[in-house]
């Protein structure tokens, strides 16, 4: 039974996780986007970026393994081993490239338990050195009570 | 229906080129080690099935980012999307073969919003394995190019 006093609460920010190109190009390779922005240094610079492109989903590198962590945390006493993933959004404040440092802070918005499941929704909140924000996501990730 | 060429004149009701891509095992495996995610649900028939599940499954953030591709390839540049999301809820099967996992993504217009003279479409995104759909809602925000 997941303890339901971390509903409302925040963890410590987790970072800075260094966005690094060859992180980017891996991710690029492994979900097939060809996009030269996101491979090619020179070609991002002349579409006026500062460097490599992330694409939409490359935030899950850093931020499910905070959420993993946090699951298999005994603390918590949720069955990592029985979840599922229910849904995800993925809010931008500016784009993520190579070379940011970025900082995560998991906040524990929600816990249901309905028709024999527990739905958890994590929302993440990512910002760069400076504080200013970069990202919000939202993970609704349910497991069997 | 047409497919426009320049997203630049995007209009509701337009539809994306589509996109047919196979997922096989190796995939998942390549994917695995880039997310960091080795739940091995991912990778091992044998925990998939103690899961009850009929095999090994894509991991749900690989069928979104591949179905985001229908967004990012049309409209050119990732840093255009302002937002993405979707439910997850049919899992995509991936057989231990050489074809792998069929998986059919589709993308429309679902409406243009336009604020200090930027254009903003919705893109309504389907994904279609196996005759079902395995993402609900799902949708993103893109700013259009000029």
């Amino acid at each position: 039974m997941p303890d339901e006093s971390f509903v409302g609460r925040s963890l410590p920010a987790a970072g800075p996780f260094q966005v690094g190109r060859e992180k980017i190009r891996e991710f690029a390779v492994a979900i097939g986007d060809a996009s030269p922005l996101s491979r090619d240094l020179d070609v991002a610079r002349a579409a006026g970026h500062p460097d490599l492109v992330a694409p939409p989903t490359f935030s899950t590198t850093f931020t499910m393994p905070l959420i993993e962590a946090f699951l298999r945390d005994p603390d918590f006493g949720w069955d990592y081993t029985r979840m599922v993933h229910g849904d995800q959004r993925i809010t931008f404040h500016r784009p993520i490239h190579g070379g940011d440092e970025l900082f995560t802070t998991i906040h524990v918005d929600e816990l249901r338990t309905r028709a024999g499941s527990h739905m958890l929704t994590l929302r993440c909140e990512v910002a760069d050195a400076a504080g200013a924000p970069v990202a919000t996501t939202s993970s609704l990730l349910v497991t069997q009570a | 229906m047409s497919t426009p060429s320049n997203p630049a004149a995007a209009q509701k009701g337009d539809e994306l080129p589509p996109l047919r891509l196979h997922l096989t095992r190796a995939d998942l495996v390549r994917y695995a080690g880039a997310s960091g995610d080795f739940n091995p649900i991912h990778w091992s028939d044998r925990v998939a099935g103690v899961a009850g599940l009929p095999g090994v499954i894509a991991h749900g953030m690989l069928t979104m980012a591949v179905a985001g591709r229908v967004v990012t390839d049309w409209v050119g540049d990732a840093s255009l999307v302002r937002s993405y999301g979707t439910r997850f809820t049919r899992p995509v099967v991936v057989p231990d073969d050489d074809t792998g996992a069929l998986v059919e993504i589709t993308g429309t217009v679902g409406d243009v919003t336009e604020s200090d003279g930027v254009r903003v479409a919705r893109i309504d995104v389907k994904a279609v394995f196996d005759g079902k759909s395995v993402l609900g809602r799902a949708t993103a925000e893109v700013v259009l190019p000029g």
